[in-house]
Formats: structure tokens, C-alpha cells, sequence
């Protein structure tokens, strides 16, 4: 009847091949998808589409659905309603051609691991089970910790880095599995200004290399320097496209819901009907769940 | 002053050469999964799981089955419950890890009391009995040791990216839920194969005890495991040679020489920074 050919029509765009063999589409695509956690949903009647090859920043308030967002992608969390495709499959199984950084906070910092392990992880989930590290995987492990400025701290615990260097070795990690996709939770959140210039150099050189890359942030003054493309995420989609986005006072106090912002140069003072203390103001936006 | 002769002269009754391969056996097993749970914050659950043993043993023996048998089904079953009752959400761990082990232990305590006649042989069971190892017990043991470390072999990986990082292991394809209640399993299996050694109520410290240890001292995880079995390994020998010449319970003089050298370790090891590390960095 017509459920088939329709079916069949989302599996033809799904398989499509360029000259090169490559399946072609868009690298993640949500069809209105609504999630979150025990009965709550962080997300709802989100539908995207992030093309390959995508340098993309995603932004908004704390509890607005960035993280669910990356966790719908990666497969982790599966959705309630709607459909969440990643790299041409459903999410989740294309795991293994998906890099995964967490936020600094999630990490345990006094795990007896050394930056070298942090590293080879990235090379775990190829490997499967029964099979050591070769050669090959200590070359992977080695080029990325160059990559990132790390290798000469190979051998260090992780708790005695720096902000920056916990954030350079977890980017080894994602750079060591050589994924299609990285998704990156507050990348660049507390860490230094070289740091900073750093990744999101090698994060570049990722994305004209065909990889995309997903982050969230907090900084929007980093973002607008470093990213092509933003995604505006307050428990909706509430704006998506070039980064300028992030110069528009109307789509930021709607992310936001009104707060004061700094960005760039400029501190901008969004209406601010709420009046929240300024101490906690800055740290939490939990206003706009009691609206519709 | 222990001379050679005190050292060689045990060793001429075989029963106290099973119990020095059967104790480091145990010792070894014990130190390589007490390494991962330490790191998963699981000490709790092996004290749990340890007690929830117990109505499966006091089962077996009314049943007239192997206790290896009747303490692995009981010990595995309450690991997934537990597994099973936190991933429902609604409890915390350690809540449905203490009214579980409690159930169960109070089971095999209400089935003892069944027994009609004074059975002496359970309390070796809560307190160890490692002297009174047989030939077939020694064989039961080493066949589990070679399944808990074989598994371990094989996904040593697996289970050391998804302790570090459940959520990067699981966006990396790892079976993470199912790593989980493996290893659970295995944290059973252990306890049984303790059992003899040190009782009920003193596994968790052969589990926990060289692996905290080894915590204190250890920057990786290879070191983190390759201490622990130090540890695990010469402390029951230790600890057998100590009971012998003092004339003292057996699992209880090996649990305190483990925690010997986990209070000289603590107090040697002058590094608090590893507890610091979870603060934010210094620039």
C-alpha cells in the first residue's frame, strides 16, 4: 500500500553513491524527533539536517538540549518519536565510525590512565575483542598525540594535566579512532587561548578533510570565530545556519530566553523580564520550562 | 624468628600445599577483577554479593548438591537483580544493593535454622576454611579461575574503555549494558571461588583490599593491575604461614596482612593529588 514505497523511497536517498563510491546525503538527519530522560523531554519536535564535511557549533542554555542532541546522534540515546539517521544509518550503527568526547566534568580525572591509554582507547572499539594493539594502532596513537601537542606527556596521569592538556589528549583519542563523524561536548570550555586556536585549527583541517565535526559551546565569542555553521538549540531548534546567526539579538534571546550576553567586543543586554540573581543567573536557564 | 626449617616444615602435610595454591590462586582472581571494581566504585556490591551467596550454600548442602553450584546460581542471580533493579531507575545503588543482600542473606540465615542438628560445616563457609580444601575442590576452583580470567583476557579492553568512559565506549559501539552485567557475573563468580578461602564475610576484602592498595601507588592501569597481584598473590601465602605458627583462623590472619599493607601504603605514599584531581586544574 503506501507505506512500502515510501519506505523504499527513504532508503533510495538513504544508499545514493557518488562517483566515488561514497554514500552521498546529508551526514545526520533528525525527522521530528522528540527526547529526554525519565518521562522528561530535553528535546522536542527537532528536525535537522548537517550536510558532510560540516564545521557546526551547537549552542544554547544549560538544560536547552545540547548534550541530548550529541546523544541522539551518536545512538546513545534513542528517541521517543522521530527518526535520528547518522552517516546514512540509523544512530548507533554507525558507532564505530563516531568519535565521542564528553565533557571534562563527566571524565574521572584520578582513574590511574595515562595520557598513551587515553589515547589507544580510540583504537578499542575497531579492535574488538581478542585483538591486542599492533603496530599500526601505536602508529595511530602516536601521530594523533603529536597532532595535538601531547606526546611528549604520553606517559602522565590525566589528573596532572592542565585544563588544556585533558582537552588535547580526549581530542587524541577522537583523532586516534579516525572517524567520519566527531562529536564533541564543550571542546573548548575552560581551556587556554592557544588551546583553544589550536584545536579548533585541527578541528578545521577535519572538516575540509570531508570529516564533520559537531561541538557545543558556551563561549559564542569562540564560536563566531571558529565555526562556519551554528545550530540554535533551546529545548527546540530555534534557528539553524552561518554562524552570523549568532549576531542576531532576536534569535539569541530567544535561545537564551533574555539574558545578558557577551559577544565579541560587545556586551548586549537582552530584555530580561525574569530577573534572575545575577549570581546563578549567568549558570542557569531553567525559565522556559514552565512555558509552552 | 621464622627459620627455613619453620618455613619447609608446613610443606610436608599436604593439606597446607592446597591451601597455599588454592589461597594464591584466589589471591590472583581476586586482584585482577577487585582492579576494575575498585574503579567502578563496586566495593559495596562485592560485600553484597558475597552475603547473597549464602541461602544458595545452606541450599546446596540441605539439597545435597555442589555448594559451588548452589552459591554461584544465588551470588549471580542477586548481581543482575541488582544490575537489573538500578537500571530501572526508580532506586539508587546502593539502595537496591541493601535491601537485596539483606534478603538474601537473611534467606540463608531463616534456612539454617531449618537444619535440625548442628551443621559445623557452614560456618566455615562464613569464616573460611582453607585448610580443610579437598583435591576436587582445588580442581572446581581452578577451572573457575581459568573462566573469570579468561573473560578477562579476552575483553580486558572492552571493560577498561567502559569504566573510564561509559558514554565514549558506548558512542564507540561498545556493548555497554551488556560489559556491565558481564562483569557483575564475574564479581559473582570471584566470591564463589573465595569462598573456602576466607569465608562469606571477609571476600570483600581479598576483592577490595590489594586493589586499593594498588590505587595508592599506581599512575596506570597496567601498574594499578600488575601491584595488585603482587598483593593478592603473597599476601594469603603470608598469611598462611603467619596462621600456622601463631595457631590462628586462617582467613582472618590473611585479610589482616592484606590490610597491613594497605595502612603502610597510605601511610607511605604522599600523594593526595590523585584524590585532588577531579578539581579543576591549576591553568
Amino acid at each position: 500500500m503506501t507505506g512500502l514505497p515510501a519506505a523504499l523511497d527513504a532508503s533510495d536517498q538513504l544508499h545514493q553513491l557518488d562517483a566515488g563510491g561514497h554514500v552521498r546525503g546529508p551526514a545526520i538527519r533528525l525527522r521530528d524527533v522528540t527526547a529526554g530522560y525519565d518521562g522528561r523531554a530535553a528535546l522536542e519536535d527537532v528536525s535537522l539536517e548537517i550536510a558532510r564535511g560540516s564545521l557546526l557549533a551547537v549552542f544554547g542554555p544549560n538544560g536547552g538540549g545540547k548534550t541530548t542532541l550529541l546523544k541522539l546522534i551518536a545512538g546513545v540515546l534513542r528517541p521517543w518519536t522521530g527518526t535520528v539517521e547518522t552517516l546514512g544509518v540509523r544512530a548507533g550503527e554507525a558507532a564505530r565510525r563516531i568519535a565521542y568526547v564528553p565533557q571534562a566534568e563527566l571524565v574521572d580525572w584520578s582513574f590511574p590512565i595515562t595520557v598513551w591509554n587515553v589515547a589507544m582507547m580510540g583504537r578499542f572499539a575497531r579492535l574488538g575483542p581478542f585483538r591486542q594493539p599492533s603496530r599500526t594502532d601505536r602508529d595511530a596513537v602516536t601521530a594523533a598525540l603529536e597532532r595535538v601537542g601531547m606526546i611528549d606527556e604520553s606517559r602522565t596521569q590525566i589528573g596532572r594535566l592542565s585544563g588544556g592538556q585533558r582537552r588535547r589528549a580526549f581530542l587524541a583519542r577522537a583523532i586516534a579512532a579516525e572517524p567520519e563523524l566527531y562529536l564533541l561536548d564543550e571542546p573548548v570550555t575552560g581551556v587556554d587561548v592557544p588551546t583553544e586556536e589550536d584545536l579548533m585549527a585541527l578541528l578545521t583541517i577535519e572538516a575540509e578533510a570531508g570529516r564533520t565535526v559537531i561541538a557545543t559551546t558556551h563561549d559564542l565569542a569562540a564560536m563566531s570565530r571558529h565555526f562556519e555553521q551554528v545550530v540554535a538549540v533551546n529545548r527546540r531548534i530555534v534557528a539553524s545556519g552561518h554562524v552570523d546567526l549568532v549576531r542576531d539579538p532576536d534569535i539569541l534571546a530567544r535561545t537564551y530566553g533574555g539574558h545578558l550576553l557577551v559577544l565579541g567586543e560587545r556586551a548586549v543586554l537582552l530584555d530580561d523580564a525574569h530577573h534572575h540573581d545575577s549570581a546563578s543567573g549567568s549558570e542557569r536557564h531553567f525559565h522556559d520550562q514552565g512555558k509552552t | 624468628m621464622p627459620t627455613l626449617d619453620a618455613i619447609l616444615d608446613p610443606l610436608a602435610f599436604p593439606f597446607f600445599v592446597r591451601a597455599l595454591a588454592a589461597s594464591a590462586l584466589v589471591g590472583l582472581v581476586c586482584a585482577v577483577v577487585g582492579s576494575y571494581m575498585v574503579l567502578r566504585g563496586l566495593a559495596f556490591m562485592g560485600d553484597a554479593l558475597s552475603h547473597s551467596a549464602f541461602p544458595g550454600v545452606v541450599a546446596a548442602y540441605l539439597l545435597k548438591a555442589p555448594f559451588y553450584l548452589g552459591a554461584a546460581l544465588a551470588a549471580v542471580a542477586t548481581a543482575l537483580a541488582i544490575g537489573w533493579v538500578t537500571r530501572r531507575g526508580q532506586l539508587r545503588g546502593d539502595t537496591a544493593i541493601g535491601v537485596l543482600f539483606a534478603g538474601m542473606f537473611a534467606a540463608g540465615v531463616f534456612l539454617f535454622s531449618l537444619i535440625p542438628n548442628y551443621v559445623g560445616d557452614l560456618f566455615g563457609f562464613l569464616f573460611g576454611e582453607i585448610l580443610g580444601i579437598g583435591v576436587g575442590d582445588l580442581i572446581a576452583l581452578t577451572v573457575l579461575s581459568v573462566v573469570v580470567l579468561g573473560t578477562v583476557a579476552v575483553l580486558w579492553k572492552e571493560f577498561l574503555y567502559s569504566t573510564f568512559d561509559p558514554l565514549g565506549a558506548e558512542a564507540a559501539g561498545l556493548p555497554v549494558v551488556r560489559l556491565d552485567y558481564l562483569f557483575l557475573a564475574l564479581i559473582a563468580l570471584t566470591i564463589v571461588i573465595s569462598l573456602q578461602a576466607v569465608g562469606i564475610i571477609l571476600v570483600v576484602a581479598m576483592l577490595v583490599t590489594p586493589a586499593a592498595t594498588a590505587q595508592l601507588v599506581s599512575q596506570s592501569f597496567g601498574r594499578l593491575v600488575s601491584i595488585a597481584i603482587a598483593i593478592g598473590v603473597i599476601c594469603p601465602v603470608i598469611g598462611l604461614y603467619a596462621s600456622y605458627w601463631l595457631n590462628s583462623a586462617t582467613g582472618a590472619t590473611i585479610v589482616l596482612v592484606e590490610t597491613a599493607i594497605f595502612v603502610v601504603a597510605l601511610v607511605v605514599s604522599r600523594r593526595p593529588s590523585l584524590a585532588r584531581a577531579n578539581q579543576p586544574p591549576a591553568a
